[in-house]
């Protein structure tokens, strides 16, 4: 789950890392006053959506008086934000945050990440920051420090300090930086983080160390026991067919394609979408329905699929395990009666009670096609939209 | 005798009395699981599925001589389950629950190195369907009845796309001498090359069958492994070619976040190492009964 750069820099102020003074805004109104609240004659206006890359999109903008930040506030808000990130559909700008200016002599990056080779936290650090970690590594691999944490004693001070010194910072900011690393692996630490990105983190012209930009994610697994995280959640920065399933238990992600699925296990889904691709079709979103499903859970999965306009054939292939392919058949039927599915429909079940479950969808008298394989599943949802598209064409 | 389990591994269930546990208890005794007995703290005492409850794991080994367990704790618990069984002494544990933190398994993995190497505990998984070997024992949620007993290894993250494999194999009389799921997870108990070394080793398995998905490292290792160590034939998928980018698609490790993560890079990564590529997911039938042709034929 990702937060917005404001939240993060809460979280880190609260354990000791230096941010520059700032405010939220949700109006042109709120942001001049918020620039008054703080002080100075130089502020930057930041959009607050979940990506990066916010500035070559227009979402971060320098302003020197009350005009400018109005008019840059009026501008943004409301709009969707396209970054290198968000995809085309871009992310909705409903909050912007002011911050004071600040006098850069030095960016720096300083990352922690989940390495999943090392099976450890990770820290990154690079003395040429402000551009990607993609980017440093390939015009500045040298540059990179990386140290690991032993998950027995957490990390130690003496880690801190080497990054510190590797930075070659002068000598007055080796204590501040080490406190700053320190903090951020605690933060990182006590709420189950699973990325924590500042960048840059800059020496200012007076001597300070500033987090200017700060991302995090946590670990999705880890929220039942941190509610102050949970409570971080931004549904507008969310797709919306994403959200509907996510408050009804189901494992969805919005594609781009007009094949809808639903389907049993990440796996076997995943597959099944790569099967669609190769038979020629684009799948319109990855959905898992999980072990155990009821009736009523496929019927709620007909539901988050059809909510997306551009599905026009729906593919259910279920390899049951745990599942049972009647309780499925019979989630199939109920969705047909009451969710009314006006695209065509093809349905493969294979393993638990699959003969039980292709009697009832053929004693149904309903309009399904059935398959026997994987491959015949995707080949005939394929051709259905083919031939639904025509149809309409003509 | 295949690998990691057989009929006569004595087994235990750690979460034995909940619904979930019971549940897969009696369908692993049905297969012919060696069961001995289950641990659910508090409820030590007890005979569940006509056999003994004990409190801890300690006291279940002791008693009834258990050397694998099976896990089906709910995710707040679940780490702390896997470290009492590695502290009793377990020998192979396998966890089927969902949703373990990432920071507990790093944990995990950490307190089971403070034992030496031969008496340190192996785990499968976590978030994984288990491991079965076909016609002898059941540790894991797959249906049994898919399975052909055979000479082919499989190891998977996936459960489901693991059961399309195996039911294809079946449909040409192609059998499986143990398959393994490694579980979805960022942080697991073992990796696709814990697995392979362990195929390779068997003298009932002739050729290994991985499945494989995107996110991580552990493909490509594992295919760097075995053009280096393995003779017998490797044959792999990689589901995930229609995945984008930075999005996880269900299972928590299954995230494209570096360079060489996504399908397409580990397939050429493995082509290059010298692996059977299964193009599509429908084709593991037909790849790995041409596989078993041709080293036939070579022999």
């Amino acid at each position: 789950m990702d937060i917005h750069e404001y939240q993060a820099k809460e979280l880190l102020a609260r354990h000791g890392v230096h941010v520059p003074r700032g405010g939220l805004a949700y109006s042109p109104e709120q942001a001049t006053y918020r620039a008054r609240e703080i002080g100075g004659g130089r502020w930057v206006l930041k959009a607050q959506v979940h990506s990066g890359a916010r500035g070559k999109a227009g979402g971060i903008k320098l302003c020197a008086n009350d005009e400018e930040i109005s008019s840059a506030a009026e501008a943004m808000l409301g709009r969707k934000l396209v970054t290198q990130q968000t995809g085309p559909r871009g992310k909705l700008i409903s909050r912007l945050y002011l911050e004071e200016a600040v006098d850069i002599a030095q960016e720096l990056y300083l990352g922690f990440v989940l390495d999943r080779k090392e099976e450890r936290v990770m820290i990154v650090a690079s003395a040429a920051g402000g551009m990607e970690i993609e980017e440093i590594a390939e015009t500045a691999p040298d540059s990179i420090i990386r140290a690991t944490v032993d998950p027995g004693v957490g990390m130690q001070r003496f880690q801190a300090r080497e990054i510190a010194f590797g930075l070659g910072l002068e000598d007055s900011l080796i204590g501040k930086a080490t406190e700053t690393i320190f903090s951020c692996y605690q933060v990182f630490r006590d709420y189950d983080a699973s990325m924590l990105e500042i960048n840059p983190l800059v020496v200012t012209r007076d001597g300070s160390l500033v987090a200017l930009d700060a991302k995090m994610s946590f670990d999705e697994n880890a929220l039942f026991r941190r509610p102050e995280i949970s409570e971080l959640r931004d549904k507008s920065q969310e797709d919306p067919r994403e959200t509907f399933a996510s408050d009804r238990g189901l494992s969805y992600v919005g594609l781009d394609g007009s094949i809808g699925c639903i389907i049993n296990g990440a796996g076997l889904a995943m597959a099944t979408m790569d099967m669609i691709k190769i038979a020629g079709g684009e799948p319109a979103n990855f959905l898992d329905i999980g072990g155990g499903a009821s009736p009523e859970r496929v019927a709620k999965s007909f539901r988050a699929v059809l909510g997306d306009k551009n599905v026009e054939t729906i593919l259910v292939n279920i390899f049951a395990g745990i599942n049972r392919c009647d309780w499925v058949a019979e989630g199939v039927i109920k969705a047909i009666r009451e969710v009314g599915v006006e695209v065509p429909l093809v349905v493969r079940l294979s393993g638990t009670r699959a003969e039980e479950g292709r009697r009832i969808l053929a004693d149904s008298g309903e309009a399904v096609i059935v398959a026997d394989t994987l491959a015949e599943a995707a080949e005939k949802a394929v051709a259905a939209w083919r031939s639904a598209r025509n149809k309409k064409a003509a | 005798m295949a690998i990691l389990l057989n009929r006569s591994t004595r087994v235990i269930v750690q979460g034995f009395t909940g619904k979930i546990g019971s549940f897969h208890a009696e369908d692993m005794k049905r297969y012919g699981t060696k069961l001995v007995g289950g641990v659910t703290p508090g409820k030590g005492g007890q005979t569940h599925l006509g056999l003994p409850v004990f409190n801890t794991v300690k006291g279940a080994v002791r008693e009834t001589r258990a050397e694998a367990s099976i896990v089906f704790v709910p995710p707040p618990f679940a780490a702390d389950s896997i470290m009492e069984a590695a502290d009793a002494g377990i020998k192979l544990c396998v966890c089927i629950t969902d949703g373990i933190p990432s920071q507990d398994m790093m944990q995990v993995k950490r307190y089971m190195r403070r034992y030496r190497f031969e008496d340190r505990m192996r785990l499968v998984g976590p978030n994984c369907a288990g491991i079965i070997t076909p016609g002898q024992a059941l540790m894991g949620i797959m249906p049994g009845s898919i399975y052909l007993p055979g000479r082919v290894g499989i190891v998977g993250r996936s459960g489901t796309l693991g059961y399309e494999a195996a039911s294809q194999m079946k449909a040409l009389g192609i059998g499986v001498s143990t398959s393994v799921g490694i579980g979805g997870d960022p942080i697991n108990g073992s990796s696709f090359k814990d697995i392979l070394k362990l195929f390779e080793h068997d003298d009932e398995t002739d050729a290994v069958v991985m499945i494989g998905e995107i996110g991580g490292p552990q493909e490509a290792e594992a295919a760097i492994w075995a053009r280096d160590n393995m003779r017998k034939p490797l044959i792999a998928y990689i589901a995930g070619l229609s995945a984008p980018k930075g999005r996880r698609m269900g299972h928590a490790g299954a995230i494209i976040s570096a360079f060489g993560e996504s399908a397409q890079e580990k397939v050429e990564i493995l082509k290059e190492a010298g692996v059977v590529i299964v193009p599509t997911p429908s084709s593991f039938g037909e790849v790995v009964a041409d596989t078993l042709t041709r080293v036939k034929k070579a022999a």
